[in-house]
């Protein structure tokens, strides 16, 4: 579904991609994980088609992306930002379903329903600023959910909102990017959450930034957030993601079952 | 609050005509020159029923009206285009930069001799005038439009106009509103000065020479008075139609609502 072959992109000298290459089947959930700094909002923005980067390709769906995809969604981490405080939640939904040809009704229905997801039908009508950050996060990942992309990108989507609504977000993400079957590329700097929501995690070395690992994780289907995150599989995966964002080398553990 | 401030408002003015008629009482200054200010309000009271006046009133409102719809038309899109387009906009901008301080009022000659129509005359150094404020406002306020926001819509596939049209003049808008506003006060200016220097048949520019040639103090002062009242009106107009289209913007900025 997604091929990242090789990519390398530079501001200037200042070389910050590195010969990155990840892949994702179909479905699949993959946590980009990395130390602060290190490239992942370039990468996400080189998939997104925002900046052409400077090497390397990016496949989708066997398509290259060379100008900005249509099949594809992107969640910001700031929402106040992210979101048209001019529009009421239903608006902001519906507001990219113009590029789908749909007319009013029909993009009003698909708002509507996006809302209902996750758990927003109620606030159809209000604006962002209303609302508590958590909502306004729920509303842009009901945007992306409405425009049926065949990849969505969620860039540090947790990182602006309180322990609490992150924990209901995380599940959120889980349910939906389930329920549609949707290719999802994550990106987070949190290590506990790349491996509670991933199916993998890629974890990318200190600027510039190289694929350091790729590691499958083998939590099963369903995640709990009190249970899952007891058990020894994921104390096990979380302490290895770790140590490789601090810059260490790979355990034979892992590797085993590579 | 805002009642206190209205009420500090009043009393302002009320004190200051009380001392204006007090310095008066004293014939400190001479009411030929300067009529009294109980004279000068009753002139201004008389002039509301005075048909030649409203008729003054109505041309000038109209001259108005016109050149300030034309200028929002004339200088919304040019403003857009300009901040849409950084390299046409440092082209442009010496120019701006050199028209833009020269006293609008300066212009009125040269508008005379190219204009034989008193209506157009009058639209056209309206535009001239009033364009600069909503241009430069919308200037800046397109290139201050949040980058994520349009970003935001760009990943969605959306191409450079559609951003511009759904994103950046909806961001931008506030900051235009706000130039129209100053445009209306200066349109205002630039009505009745080019009445006065220009002539012509109706205009409370025109009645205010009439009036000052018939040594009617109080009724000129009393035009002038209108003027400055319809200024404060249509001010106080569009700050309520702002605080009710840009609500948003006062929430996010934190203004005191």
């Amino acid at each position: 579904m997604l091929e990242i072959t090789d990519l390398v992109h530079s501001y200037g000298s200042h070389r910050v991609l590195d010969g990155v290459s990840i892949r994702a089947a179909e479905g699949e959930l993959v946590c980009v994980v990395g130390p602060s700094g290190c490239g992942k909002s370039t990468l996400l923005r080189s998939v997104a088609g925002l900046i052409r980067p400077t090497g390397g390709r990016v496949l989708i769906g066997g398509q290259p992306v060379d100008r900005i995809p249509d099949n594809l969604a992107v969640v910001f981490q700031d929402y106040s930002r992210s979101l048209y405080p001019w529009m009421t939640a239903a608006n902001n939904v519906a507001l990219p379903l113009r590029r789908r040809g749909l007319d009013r009704r029909r993009r009003r229905e698909a708002a509507m329903a996006a809302l209902d997801q996750v758990g927003l039908a109620d606030a159809a009508a209000k604006y962002p600023w209303e609302m508590s950050g958590g909502m306004q996060q729920r509303v842009s990942i009901a945007r992306a959910l409405a425009y049926r992309p065949s990849l969505l990108l969620m860039d540090e989507p947790f990182g602006s909102v309180d322990a609490q609504t992150r924990e209901d977000l995380e599940d959120l993400v889980l349910r939906v990017c389930a329920h549609h079957g949707m290719t999802t590329l994550l990106i987070t700097h949190d290590i506990d959450e790349s491996v509670y929501v991933g199916d993998r995690v890629i974890v990318l070395t200190r600027s510039p930034a190289r694929v350091a690992a790729d590691l499958p994780v083998d939590l099963g289907e369903s995640r709990d957030q009190i249970a899952t995150r007891q058990l020894d599989a994921f104390v096990r995966l979380r302490a290895e993601v770790g140590r490789l964002v601090r810059g260490g080398s790979p355990t034979s553990t892992v590797l085993e079952k590579q | 609050m805002e009642h206190a401030r209205v009420l500090r408002g009043v009393a302002g003015v009320a004190g200051f005509l009380a001392a204006a008629e007090i310095v008066g009482a004293t014939g400190l200054i001479d009411d030929r020159f300067l009529p009294r200010m109980s004279t000068i309000l009753r002139g201004a009271a008389e002039l509301l029923v005075d048909q030649e006046f409203l008729a003054d009133a109505r041309a000038s409102l109209a001259a108005w009206g016109l050149g300030l719809l034309l200028t929002v038309a004339v200088a919304v899109p040019a403003g857009l285009a300009l901040g849409a387009l950084p390299p046409v906009e440092r082209a442009v901008r010496p120019l701006i930069e050199f028209l833009r301080p020269i006293p609008s009022v300066a212009i009125i000659p040269l508008a005379i001799l190219l204009f034989s129509d008193n209506l157009h005359l009058r639209v056209a150094v309206v535009v001239y005038a009033a364009s600069w404020p909503i241009v430069i406002n919308t200037i800046y306020a397109l290139r201050d439009v949040d980058p994520l926001a349009k970003e935001t819509l760009r990943s969605f596939g959306f191409g450079p106009v559609s951003v511009l049209l759904r994103v950046a003049l909806p961001s931008a808008a506030p900051f235009i509103a706000t130039g129209i506003r100053v445009a209306a006060g200066t349109a205002v200016i630039l009505v009745i000065s080019a009445e006065l220097l220009a002539g012509g048949a109706e205009g409370i520019g025109i009645y205010i020479t009439e009036a000052a040639s018939g040594n009617r103090m109080d009724l000129m002062l009393g035009a002038a008075l209108w003027a400055g009242l319809f200024g404060v009106l249509s001010n106080t107009a569009l700050v309520a139609v702002e605080r009710r289209l840009f609500r948003w913007h006062d929430v996010r900025t934190g203004a005191a609502r």
